[in-house]
């Protein structure tokens, strides 16, 4: 995994995403999700291109069923962009990079 | 720059004819739209595909394709195509808002999984109803579930959730199954799954925003009846159509939207435009048989394009 991406988990969900002063992108994703290489390395890329700007969080749903169950994740890969500790958007499925940083350029303005 | 060729589309079809045309010098260049490695990544093993005794898992066979035609310098981007113009040649590809040109294309954008075709389906995608059961089977644990279907596919996914779920409810239009007799009996005399004869969903209930689905209106297909019928989620096995939409009125296709090739050949309606894979195979739909049209598909490009030269 990526330097500039956070592996967020039950435990550090609240400091690093609820609590973040940047908007935070989560990538819901499992070993066993074909669809979900497609998204990781784009995921990677956005980490890179707004780093400072966003934070970029991945979560392995096999060990943090606590997060993808409070915010009723029923598919991966599902995107979950949070500003100010709520979910602004939600994105299900492989998308392309553009239809991800454009709600990321729309939040940081 | 007008390439040599364009390849549309990424499953075992689109690379082997990216692997051909690659060590061809044919430097093929290849859209992969949003389903990168396409149908296999998102099922497990893949037991049928010559050369693994053990089996293979699809998104690791996908991968392996990949960096074959990559190491004869296919080059790949993960883009989906938004609109072709084969009226002249060279023809124009357009893919995240960039025209790219090419003397020849070969189209291998197989097929998707067939929906039922309701808003609320669509609005409740990834919300509860789901196609893939590989996919999203996970987030189901003790649950109950319906699955829309009555072939051998549907029957395979019923059978594979019930991993998950604590009750799977086979939902079927008609008053038997359509699938083999080995998986019905496998299926019909499991403990966790049910079947709802005679009955079609006629709509999906719940709200993305508040917890997604909660249920579905089941009619009888006999009685006419409807009801309403509590569910957490929904997988839709209820077959694949042919993703073609993007050459309508471009290309000959049959009835159900498949691209017609020629006799014998993967040459379309248009000359220089060659179809491989699911997109034109009403028959076998395989992986195998995808990649030996991608590889048909390839070495007809080269021919063609030593013609045109000659
Ligand atoms: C769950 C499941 C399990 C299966 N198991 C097996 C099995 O065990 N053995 C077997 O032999 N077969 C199996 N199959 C069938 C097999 O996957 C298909 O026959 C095969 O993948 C077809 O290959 P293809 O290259 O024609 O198309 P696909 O694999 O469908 O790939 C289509 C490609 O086109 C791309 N595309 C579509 N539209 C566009 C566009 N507008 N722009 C750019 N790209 C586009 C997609 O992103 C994708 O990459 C299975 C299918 C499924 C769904």
């Amino acid at each position: 995994m990526g330097e500039l991406t956070l592996q967020i988990t039950d435990d550090n969900f609240e400091s690093e995403v609820l609590q973040s002063d940047v908007p935070v992108l989560l990538d819901f994703w499992a070993e066993w999700c074909g669809p979900c290489r497609v998204i990781a390395p784009v995921v990677e890329e956005i980490a890179g291109d707004y780093n400072g700007k966003a934070k970029v969080g991945k979560v392995n749903v096999d060990h943090t069923p606590g997060v993808a169950a409070k915010y009723g994740i029923r598919s991966i890969p599902t995107l979950l962009i949070f500003s100010k500790g709520n979910v602004h958007k939600q994105i299900v499925g492989a998308v392309p990079k553009g239809q991800i940083t454009d709600v990321l350029d729309e939040l940081i303005g | 720059m007008v390439r040599k060729v364009i390849i549309i589309g990424s499953g075992p079809a689109g690379l082997t004819a990216a692997i051909y045309t690659a060590r061809a010098n044919l430097e093929p260049l290849v859209f992969e739209g949003l389903q990168p490695g396409g149908q296999l990544t998102i099922t497990t093993d893949v037991e049928n595909f010559p050369g693994f005794p053990e089996g293979i898992m699809g998104p690791e066979l996908m991968d392996n394709m990949r960096k074959q035609a990559q190491r004869f310098g296919a080059e790949t981007h993960f883009a989906n195509v938004d609109r072709v113009d084969l009226s002249q040649r060279p023809f124009t590809v357009e893919a995240g808002g960039k025209e790219y040109q090419a003397e020849t294309l070969i189209i291998s954008t197989g097929a998707t999984a067939r929906l039922l075709g309701l808003d609320s389906e669509s609005k409740l995608m990834g919300f509860g109803v789901s196609a893939c059961a590989t996919c999203d089977g996970f987030f189901y644990k003790d649950k109950e579930i319906l699955v829309v279907g009555g072939g051998d596919s549907a029957l395979e996914e019923a059978i594979y959730l019930t991993k998950f779920a604590s009750k799977v409810t086979l939902v079927h239009r008609r008053d038997e199954l359509r699938g083999s007799k080995i998986m019905q009996s496998r299926a019909l005399n499991h403990p966790k799954i049910d079947v709802a004869w005679n009955s079609v969903i006629t709509e999906f209930l719940g709200d993305p925003a508040a917890g997604g689905l909660t249920g579905v209106i089941m009619r009888d297909t006999v009685t006419n009846e409807t009801r309403e019928v509590k569910t957490d989620g929904v997988f839709l096995a209820i077959g694949h159509q042919p993703n073609s939409d993007l050459f309508k009125g471009q290309l000959k296709t049959d009835a159900a939207g498949y691209i017609v090739t020629e006799a014998d050949s993967t040459r379309t309606s248009v000359e220089g435009v060659f179809a491989a894979g699911d997109i034109q195979d009403t028959k076998y739909r395989q992986a195998v048989t995808a990649a030996g049209s991608g590889c048909a598909a390839a070495i007809e490009v080269e021919k063609y394009l030593e013609a045109q030269e000659g």
